[in-house]
């Protein structure tokens, strides 16, 4: 059902975009590229773009010096597991919030919202605290608990408005046929949420993922995601703007890799005409 | 599915805390992440060769992150560390807090009479050591040969800041990208404030008075701040007032700097052919004076203590005197040279004829270390210990709002004369609160 | 809707509700408490009783109008940049583009990188006035580079802080154009619509909503934006890039004065919370059904 593109819109439109992609991206190219350079030339005016002495001592000093490994697994599990266990208890609140509202639902919503107004800093004493009581630092189930509790708001209000997108016709056609609220979520509102569900996956994964506030005071080396890993190269005495590049490029590498693979899932969905 | 199944998998296993052989007793270190602390722990194996029923964890952060980590930690009781890499500045306040194991039972063969007497002072309270210094620093000159032959200037080794002003407005070549001066801006009271405390200190100026009453406005530090602004004005670089530590030694190495007064830890830095542009044309000198017998410099040693109440004491005291020791220095100098090895602890290490051949800023090194007394750090008397701060819990709240403040004179946002009354009413107001002044 | 919707409804939404409640009320329940007591960390086991001392405190430091002022320029800076900017890359990208999937992944990858290390790369290795890239091609066509952080060091930090939100927005707001309906759209175009209006008839009021939720979701993280501050200038020069949560950090883990420090974490939620008043008031009909 696309319409038809002439060649002279493509173009138009693939040159601009590409413009803009590049524009926006240029910053972390130049953090790979320099990821590549030795220290030296890292800092160097006039700044080489290509030619240089490309070397990958760099990553061979991150590589010894940490356990990249071990850190990233951390990583994996902390922004993974957190962000799935904020999605399991997210979709069937966001279900309610769209497809049952009542005179609350906004003020919940609303509310969810306000648990994340606290600077984190204001309330790291209370938290550490806590934690230090119930024997969880440095545990993975504690990073796991702050972030997931951290980003449920948003992964509701995400889904939410996601949520809302879908036209009801279609969920109340699957209930006249007979199908049960379970059935209905399973296997007729999540199919069509895929794109939302898909992103709100991704930028959710992300949050968790770069989030040093919490990862870096309640962990300390067992737990230690990849947040740390670059902690621990950043503004030392001495350069280390290259260093720095590589560790960094190394941390990006995991969710570059899911953020290419979820590409086939955000693309647009069914079409909901075709119901019609 | 599969991969959060194994993650899931690997995050259950370590949620279980089952040590693998009941015997080993693991240390975690929490240290910085500068050069001489990642080359010790690129030689932890040496350590747990010999001492096979220990291991070894480390953290490693930025100074700042770290600082306020263990703080956090140890304020708290968090037991999350066995071995905490501190300041000079912490040691007097934790000590007298008694969150630090006294550290008096280490062997003979460590040596504590070998310690540099400053550095000794600075790491002990009452008598005992509380930390083993791992290596100290001072500031010093380090200076372009190069330039300064060129223009025809000698620099003495004890110069004063007349000479230094002078010769960099006459070093200065803006269209060759060249400044005179580099020096610190970056607010932060470990930033610009310590190289501006220190040289506070030279000019005659203190922070507080006997009374604790904050001193900014007297004629010492408005001669101090605008020395300071006025060369860097005319000499320094762009973008100065964001520059810290790093972002001089970069400029420094690139050749963009004539002078740079900073870290006595950078000389290695600038000599080293692999890093610097100009390693075979740096000279060293004494921080500037004024002839009133205290030069610009400061003191400071990163060193190993214990938190109290840790149930690894033993563990923790082996490694400590490892790293620390003489024996130590020997392996980092077999290995990497002995211009690498940790500097400004040991007066046996400035004794050495090797060490002195590969390190051509020894001597300097030591001179400036042991021209700064954290006992007596002023000209005129003052309440507190510490030469590039105040050894209370305070002052890293009132060296940063103070530090903003003159970074803000250096951007040229706020005058000198505003930023000091800023700096005075500031601290003033934070010192009542803590009920220095009645 | 049935009674059995509606209580099912409830029951799902009970699990979400409750966990959130308890994370929420512990913590606020120890702040409240903390902020009541002259706490400083370096001095555990001293604590006293004082009141509202903390809170005069706190709003009366000089710094803290300025932070307030600071606070809100930030966020209402990166939120018109964003979503201005965000509206117009989704449009584009909802367009046929060749390698569309590599567009996406560029324009989405500045939200990858850890804000510390965005801050870093972009002080140091571009807007740096001496080495930095954008001084290097300042003076390539002959202007004079900008001395970023001490000329303009807020706006430096929203630029820095706009880009890494950029995707977030993007990405919500090409999400939700998916699910605009196509066959409106054409017949917008059928009726003679030209290009222009049919965004703002059509597109537009369909992303009312998403724009909504990008909105208040990013206020609340950038109310609380501090990593990138703390890098790049300290909150300095002076107090110009100082806001609300670098103010209470440098009480926090600064001054260690962990009372302050939590009445300024009150001061902040009721803030953000009068803040999120308005904003509702502003934009809140778009959350209706």
């Amino acid at each position: 059902m696309a319409r038809r593109v002439t060649p002279a819109r493509l173009a138009i439109n693939t040159v601009a975009a590409w413009i803009v992609g590049f524009l926006i991206f240029f910053p972390i190219l130049w953090m790979v590229l320099a990821s590549f350079k030795t220290e030296l030339e890292a800092f160097a005016v006039p700044p080489s773009f290509l030619f240089f002495r490309w070397t990958l001592e760099n990553y061979a000093t991150v590589q010894s010096r940490s356990d990249y490994l071990l850190h990233a697994i951390n990583s994996i599990a902390i922004a993974g597991g957190s962000t799935l266990i904020a999605m399991l208890i997210a979709i069937p609140a966001a279900w309610s919030m769209s497809f049952a509202p009542s005179k609350r639902t906004k003020d919940i919503l609303l509310w969810m919202l306000s648990t994340k107004m606290m600077p984190p800093v204001g309330v790291l004493v209370p938290i550490y605290l806590l934690y230090r009581t119930f024997g969880m630092l440095d545990t993975l189930g504690g990073l796991i608990l702050v972030l997931c509790l951290g980003n449920l708001p948003i992964v509701v209000w995400m889904l939410f408005t996601y949520f809302k997108e879908i036209p009801k016709d279609i969920l109340e056609a699957a209930r006249m046929d007979g199908a049960t609220v379970g059935r209905e979520l399973i296997y007729v509102l999540t199919p069509m949420a895929v794109p939302g569900i898909a992103s709100t996956l991704l930028l959710n994964v992300i949050l968790a993922w770069n989030e040093a506030f919490w990862t870096l005071n309640l962990s300390t080396s067992a737990a230690a995601p990849l947040t740390v890993f670059i902690a621990s190269y950043s503004s030392p005495e001495g350069l280390f703007w290259a260093k720095l590049s590589a560790a960094s490029t190394m941390a990006i590498a995991p969710i570059l890799v899911l953020g290419w693979f979820s590409q086939r899932q955000l693309v647009r969905g069914l079409t909901f005409g075709a119901v019609k | 599915m599969k991969h959060r199944l194994s993650a899931l998998a690997g995050a259950l296993s370590l949620f279980a805390a089952i040590p693998a052989f009941a015997q080993t007793t693991t240390l975690t270190i929490a240290t910085v992440n500068n050069s001489d602390m990642i080359r010790m722990q690129g030689l932890t194996s040496a350590f747990t060769a010999k001492n096979p029923d220990i291991a070894v964890k480390w953290v490693t952060l930025e100074e700042n992150v770290l600082r306020q980590r263990v703080t956090t930690d140890i304020a708290t009781k968090g037991g999350q560390f066995d071995i905490l890499t501190i300041g000079t500045y912490e040691v007097p306040i934790w000590a007298k807090q008694n969150w630090l194991v006294a550290l008096d039972k280490l062997p003979a063969a460590y040596d504590v009479g070998d310690l540099l007497p400053k550095i000794r002072d600075a790491v002990s309270a009452g008598g005992k050591l509380y930390a083993a210094p791992f290596y100290g620093e001072s500031s010093m000159m380090m200076y372009r040969t190069d330039l300064f032959q060129k223009a025809g200037l000698t620099m003495p080794e004890a110069p004063t800041w007349d000479f230094v002003v002078d010769a960099a407005k006459k070093l200065t070549d803006k269209t060759a990208g060249v400044y005179g001066i580099c020096l610190r801006g970056k607010a932060g009271w470990g930033e610009n404030m310590a190289f501006l405390t220190a040289m506070s200190n030279s000019f005659g100026a203190r922070w507080f008075d006997e009374k604790w009453q904050p001193q900014f406005n007297t004629p010492e530090w408005k001669k101090t701040l605008t020395t300071y602004l006025d060369v860097m004005k005319a000499a320094g670089p762009p973008g100065a007032s964001s520059n810290g530590f790093n972002e001089n030694l970069a400029l420094f190495n690139a050749g963009k700097c004539a002078m740079w007064i900073d870290a006595t830890v950078a000389a290695s830095m600038v000599t080293n052919p692999k890093d610097s542009k100009v390693a075979d044309k740096v000279g060293f000198a004494l921080a500037p004076n004024t002839g009133l017998g205290k030069n610009a410099n400061w003191l400071w040693a990163w060193s190993l203590a214990i938190p109290a109440g840790s149930k690894k004491v033993d563990a923790a005291e082996k490694f400590i005197a490892w790293a620390t020791s003489k024996d130590y220095t020997q392996l980092v100098a077999g290995k990497e040279g002995w211009a690498n090895v940790p500097p400004g602890t040991r007066t046996s290490l400035y004794q050495n004829a090797e060490y002195q051949k590969a390190a051509p800023f020894a001597k300097l090194t030591l001179a400036s270390i042991d021209s700064a007394d954290p006992n007596h750090p002023t000209v005129k008397p003052v309440p507190y210990v510490g030469v590039q701060y105040a050894a209370i819990p305070e002052f890293q709240g009132l060296g940063t709002t103070v530090g903003q403040q003159f970074s803000a004179a250096l951007a040229g946002t706020t005058t000198a004369d505003a930023a000091l009354a800023a700096a005075q009413s500031s601290t003033e107001r934070e010192m009542k609160r803590a009920g220095y002044i009645k | 809707m049935t009674e059995e919707t509606r209580g099912i409804g409830r029951l799902l939404l009970s699990p979400a509700v409750g966990l959130l409640f308890v994370w929420m009320i512990v913590p606020l329940a120890m702040t409240i408490y903390f902020s009541t007591l002259h706490y400083n960390l370096l001095n555990p086991g001293m604590e006293q009783f004082v009141g509202l001392d903390n809170y005069i405190y706190f709003l009366t430091d000089p710094a803290f109008l300025a932070s307030l002022y600071n606070t809100l320029v930030l966020v209402g800076s990166v939120l018109v940049i964003t979503i201005a900017l965000g509206t117009l890359i989704a449009l584009l990208l909802d367009q046929v583009v060749v390698g569309r999937s590599i567009v996406r992944l560029m324009v989405i990858a500045p939200f990858f990188v850890m804000p510390t290390v965005s801050a870093l790369v972009w002080k140091n290795l571009l807007m740096h006035p001496v080495s930095g890239l954008l001084a290097y091609i300042a003076e390539s066509v002959g202007l004079a580079p900008i001395d970023w952080f001490a000329e303009m060091p807020l706006l430096a930090v929203i630029l820095i802080v706009a880009w890494q939100w950029l995707p977030f927005a993007t990405l919500i707001l090409l999400t939700a154009l998916q699910s605009l309906d196509e066959e409106q759209k054409e017949a917008a175009e059928m009726d003679g619509a030209s290009a222009l209006s049919s965004f703002v008839y059509v597109t537009l009021p369909h992303l009312a909503r998403p724009i909504t939720v990008v909105i208040l979701i990013e206020t609340i993280f950038l109310l609380t934006v501090f990593a990138e501050i703390f890098v790049t200038t300290g909150g300095g020069p002076g107090l110009a890039t100082t806001n609300i949560a670098f103010l209470i950090y440098s009480q926090a883990l600064i001054q260690y004065d962990v009372g302050s420090a939590s009445a300024g974490g009150m001061v902040a939620v009721v803030i953000a919370n009068i803040l999120a008043f308005f904003l509702v008031r502003i934009v809140g009909r778009n959350l209706e059904a």
